[in-house]
């Protein structure tokens, strides 16, 4: 039997169901079944307990399930105007950092990219920090002066390196805009750390920002940020196939049909509207957008249609678990729960797999 | 009369104010086999990306089976036209069947993704091009002929009329360069597919293409079979070298020399799906 007979067989073989062995359909369903425990368990679990089964009681009956109450007034108040829009706040940044992460790392095509490559995390730490100088306050919709000015300076931020950083022609790769995002986030720390020698007393405040929390969430900046994270990362997940079409480069990605730099506006713009929803809400989250793509490539290879949907859910998973730790161990940031977390993990996995995956 | 698979007529390009085609005039049959040679600078990836839409003409008309390139959509050119890509470093660890899927990009529903068809022309182009050993590697792991192959079954998978290809020998040793050029033979002549290759090697280009296009100065300066496009004038005129310099390697045109067994023909048969591959 000839190589080439038995490589048709193998084809054969294959044909009529996914390339895959696992498919990314049970994967995802898989992932939405553990994102459900974790929520359960994440909305039980707390200063007071609710018994899972009251919790899950509790999440039927509020989305109108005939179900009887057999829990106190004071654990459905808990569950569902304290611990439930904290949950979901969790689940939408970790899914929308995770799709953000993964789109810039497949524009950037480079690896180690992150949701906060393009200046977004200088320049709403900037914002916030400021905000946190101005003795002005006020409260729209529960957002304050430093979720607002968080979120425009994520954007203005990555507009600037957009306009500076832009240029050699359509087909140039974007490291111009790598490193126009560096430098100009540079700029904004120098800035940042001004602001922060000048802070005074409020110091605390603006750390607590950098190093991430969701303890500030409610149902109304949840009902700011979920929207547009969510309808950001549906807008991205539909153009995967750009995503795939750079994976061999700008110019290769223009002879397969991509209609490079429309796309890529589009797309570095969606990722950023993203990111600055996100940070707006849950302040720094770090490591999730590095790292949540990389483990989902890991199993189902580098096809973005797999990858950001797959990406999203356990962008999710991770967050909530993250900020759960977090609570347990009385409110410190979750970001220190993520890095310390998430660092070591990455390290070990690609130690483990160096042959099969090299950054 | 069937249409012409592409044609360039009176085609212009400047960059700046730098003028990189001056009045360009191309025509390539269904079928056919064309060779572009000429020295570096003179203009001929800039030919092949005015063919693709990617760089638009100060003058002239670029058609792709008869219809303007500029009113064809990006995936209406990428259906007619298949370039092989240059070699990139993939960002992420990728199989090369997953490379060779990116051939059917522009065939794909944009949301419900690849049908049992695609899957179908994936395998075909895999088979075809004789990489079935390879596909489940990460490309980067590859050798670069090897994965010149699988760059060539991406560009087969897309299914277009014409393939494109920018010096697809360059910096493959000898044995891969034949097999490359015995692969874009034996596609041209078995499956009909319209071959253009930007090539430097004159000795191959004599040997493997029927029809060479001599680019110089922006200039097609010749246009036929190489005895005419090759002409030892013509080498002195366009490349400033003394032509008994490519006379000498040109022995390796013979084909007498590539029949001889256990010569230069030694490419193994996992590397061709030649006619003697199946």
């Amino acid at each position: 039997m000839s190589i080439g007979a038995r490589s048709l067989a193998l084809a054969r073989a294959r044909v009529g169901r996914p390339v895959r062995a696992p498919g990314a359909g049970m994967l995802a369903l898989a992932g939405l079944g553990v994102l459900a425990c974790v929520v359960v368990a994440a909305v039980a679990v707390g200063s007071v307990a609710v018994a899972p089964g009251d919790t899950v009681g509790i999440l039927l009956r509020a989305i109108g399930l005939p179900i009887g109450r057999t829990w106190s007034p004071a654990a459905e108040t808990i569950v569902l105007e304290l611990r439930l829009p904290r949950v979901l706040t969790a689940i939408v940044v970790g899914g929308g950092l995770a799709v953000a992460g993964a789109a810039f790392q497949g524009l950037l095509r480079n690896p180690l990219a992150d949701p906060y490559v393009l200046g977004t995390a200088s320049g709403a730490a900037l914002g916030a920090a400021i905000a946190v100088l101005i003795p002005f306050r006020a409260v729209f919709l529960d957002l304050g002066l430093l979720h607002v000015l968080s979120f425009a300076g994520a954007l203005v931020s990555v507009a600037v390196v957009y306009r500076l950083g832009r240029g050699g022609g359509p087909f140039a790769p974007l490291t111009g805009l790598l490193l126009t995002g560096y430098a100009v986030g540079s700029l904004l720390a120098a800035g940042l750390a001004m602001t922060m020698f000048l802070s005074g007393s409020n110091l605390r405040q603006i750390f607590a920002f950098l190093l991430g929390g969701l303890e500030g969430a409610s149902w109304l900046r949840l009902a700011f940020a979920a929207p547009l994270i969510a309808g950001g990362s549906l807008a991205i997940v539909a153009r995967a196939r750009v995503l795939n079409g750079l994976l061999l480069g700008e110019e290769a990605a223009a002879h397969l049909g991509v209609d490079v730099r429309r796309e890529r506006a589009v797309l570095l713009a969606l990722a950023s509207l993203v990111t600055a929803a996100a940070v707006a809400v849950a302040g720094l989250v770090g490591f999730i957008g590095l790292v949540a793509p990389h483990l989902v490539r890991l199993v189902v290879g580098p096809d973005a249609r797999r990858v950001l949907p797959l990406a999203a859910i356990l962008g999710a998973i991770l967050l909530v678990l993250a900020d759960l730790g977090a609570r347990l161990l009385g409110e410190i940031p979750v970001g220190v729960v993520t890095a310390v977390v998430g660092a070591p993990f990455f390290l070990a996995l690609l130690r483990g797999t160096r042959s099969a995956y090299e950054l | 009369m069937t249409p012409l698979i592409a044609e360039l007529a009176g085609v212009t390009v400047a960059y700046r104010e730098r003028l990189v085609l001056r009045g360009v005039d191309l025509a390539i049959a269904p079928g056919e086999r064309v060779a572009l040679v000429g020295p570096n600078g003179a203009g001929k990836s800039t030919l092949l990306r005015v063919l693709a839409g990617l760089v638009v003409p100060r003058e002239g008309s670029v058609t792709l089976g008869g219809d303007p390139v500029a009113g064809l959509g990006r995936s209406a050119i990428a259906r007619r036209l298949a370039a092989v890509p240059g070699q990139a470093a993939l960002p992420f660890a990728t199989r090369v069947e997953e490379v060779v899927a990116l051939g059917r990009l522009p065939h794909e529903d944009p949301f419900r993704g690849p049908r049992p068809a695609d899957r179908a022309a994936v395998d075909a182009a895999i088979e075809r091009v004789g990489i079935g050993s390879l596909r489940g590697r990460d490309a980067r792991e590859l050798s670069l002929g090897e994965r010149q192959l699988v760059l060539i079954a991406l560009a087969v998978a897309q299914a277009a009329p014409l393939l494109v290809l920018d010096e697809p020998t360059v910096h493959l040793d000898l044995r891969h360069q034949v097999a490359v050029m015995e692969l874009l033979a034996d596609l041209n002549r078995r499956d009909g597919v319209a071959v253009l290759a930007v090539l430097h090697d004159l000795a191959l280009a004599a040997h493997f293409f029927p029809r060479l296009a001599l680019l110089d100065g922006g200039r097609i300066v010749a246009d036929g079979p190489p005895a005419h496009a090759l002409a030892p004038e013509r080498i002195r005129a366009t490349f400033g070298v003394d032509p008994a310099i490519f006379a000498g390697s040109a022995a390796f045109a013979e084909p007498a020399i590539l029949a001889g067994p256990g010569g230069v023909h030694a490419v193994p048969p996992e590397l061709t799906a030649g006619p003697g591959g199946r």
